[in-house]
């Protein structure tokens, strides 16, 4: 790079930028995307940032990250559910309630907990089958969930009467700072009961 | 047994797994290891409890009752003379109970995990913030309201409106002229309205969008005005009708 014509920034220092400006956390072909539709727009030195790659990006983040760890900055970079966004140190958090007034936070009931649960590991899951799990109508969880935006309906199934299929959404992750559904425990042997159960609603 | 029904309240068993996990679990024993006998004892005197209580109780709760005894009495006979069933082979028919328990009780921990998640994340911020806005109408007296601030309380309605197509079972029917009645109703009873407060309750976009097309209906035809203060303050509506009759009454 040649500092004496014009300085050009570190791809670390460009996904820097892009991941403080960013509300949504970002996936590494957005920020793919906005490197390199960059570097084809702005030409001239700036065209190389245009073959700026997926391994690049992922090398930067980790750079960026260590260096944020390292540096105690108060800031750091996560990756949630599939994206990267900076946050706070979670020490610090109680300051910066207190500035930003939110002493008083959302907190999920547990049979809201106990249905999302379900439903992450089953999804797509039926009503019926988070019923059978926990033994009591879930109707008005699920409505308050969807309301949330914690669950979606996926799609309708195949069986009689096509009832609505729900899985969790990007919300969710970002709620309980997953990354994805593997990172819940006893991921597989919960999810392994599901596709035995599933088959009879995949394949009625 | 006594303190710990004083100490029970329902909000704690959501559903009657919920108190045959908790039974277990003041027992200390295993889930396997239950006496089916022994929990549908414990698991009556709580119902009883709960009707002594006047606490209605769901109907799941009732449900799991007969199941238990049904078990229960299975359990009682030897097995050879017990009823014949379909369902369950030779299997011991507290398996299906224990196996539901075992799962629901695993998705339970998970519930818990969750939650020790979502404390965790009660430290935990994030930007979001988005591009300072320049420019656009910082210190401009706003008297009238343009259709862009119409259309932003117009999408603010729209997106407190929840995804319909889950719920949407009976059709609704609204119509524009429908709606016009509506506002000029309202109108006739408060003096001024603003646009929030005739977007609220409203719970499908059909709804809301006839009703913002009968405002701007209403405005076009020179009926109610909409106005705003100041910039990004609630729009007011208002009829045009009673300014005039009032600027008439004090003519005369």
């Amino acid at each position: 790079m040649n500092n004496d014509v014009e300085i050009l920034p570190e791809i670390k220092q460009i996904i820097g930028s892009l991941l403080f400006a960013s509300k949504e956390p970002l996936s590494i072909s957005q920020i793919k995307k906005a490197i390199n539709d960059t570097g084809n727009i702005l030409d001239g030195l700036y065209k190389q940032y245009s073959k700026v790659n997926d391994q690049q990006i992922k090398e930067s983040i980790q750079l960026l990250e260590n260096e944020l760890a390292s540096s105690t900055t108060g800031i750091e970079l996560t990756k949630v559910a599939g994206g990267y966004r900076f946050q706070n140190n979670i020490f610090c958090g109680p300051f910066v309630r207190s500035l930003l007034e939110k002493n008083k936070t959302m907190k999920l009931s547990k049979p809201a907990l106990e249905t999302l649960a379900i439903i992450a590991y089953r999804q797509p899951c039926l009503r019926s089958e988070i019923e059978n799990v926990r033994g009591v109508s879930v109707d008005a969880v699920i409505r308050k969930l969807i309301e949330m935006q914690l669950v979606k309906v996926l799609k309708r199934s195949e069986l009689p009467g096509k009832p609505w299929l729900f899985g969790t959404t990007s919300r969710f992750l970002e709620h309980f700072g997953l990354n994805s559904i593997d990172e819940l425990p006893n991921s597989n042997e919960l999810k392994r009961i599901v596709s035995e159960n599933i088959k009879i609603g995949d394949q009625a | 047994m006594l303190e710990a029904e004083n100490r029970v309240s329902l909000e704690i068993f959501e559903g009657p797994l919920d108190l045959l996990l908790y039974l277990i679990k003041k027992d200390e024993v295993d889930i396997y290891e239950v006496s089916i006998e022994r929990i549908t004892d414990q698991y009556l005197e709580y119902i009883d409890t709960f009707k002594i209580l006047n606490i209605e109780l769901a109907s799941e709760f009732i449900v799991m009752a007969a199941n238990l005894m049904y078990i229960k009495s299975r359990t009682l006979l030897p097995r050879n003379e017990q009823a014949p069933e379909e369902d369950i082979d030779e299997e011991d028919p507290r398996w299906e109970l224990i196996r539901q328990l075992v799962e629901y009780k695993k998705f339970k921990d998970v519930a818990d995990h969750l939650e020790e998640l979502e404390k965790k994340m009660d430290d935990v911020f994030i930007r979001e913030s988005e591009h300072a806005q320049l420019g656009t109408s910082t210190n401009i007296d706003l008297k009238d309201a343009n259709v862009f601030d119409l259309l932003t309380a117009l999408s603010d309605a729209l997106e407190n409106v929840k995804e319909e197509d889950l719920i949407e079972i009976f059709a609704e029917e609204y119509s524009v002229s429908q709606k016009i009645n509506f506002v000029k109703e309202s109108l006739r009873i408060t003096k001024k309205l603003s646009v929030t407060d005739l977007f609220c309750g409203m719970t499908s976009r059909n709804e809301i969008i006839c009703t913002f097309l009968a405002i701007l209906e209403l405005m076009k035809s020179n009926e109610i005005m909409a106005i705003q203060d100041n910039s990004f303050d609630s729009i007011i509506v208002k009829s045009t009708k009673k300014i005039v009759n009032l600027s008439e009454n004090s003519n005369e």
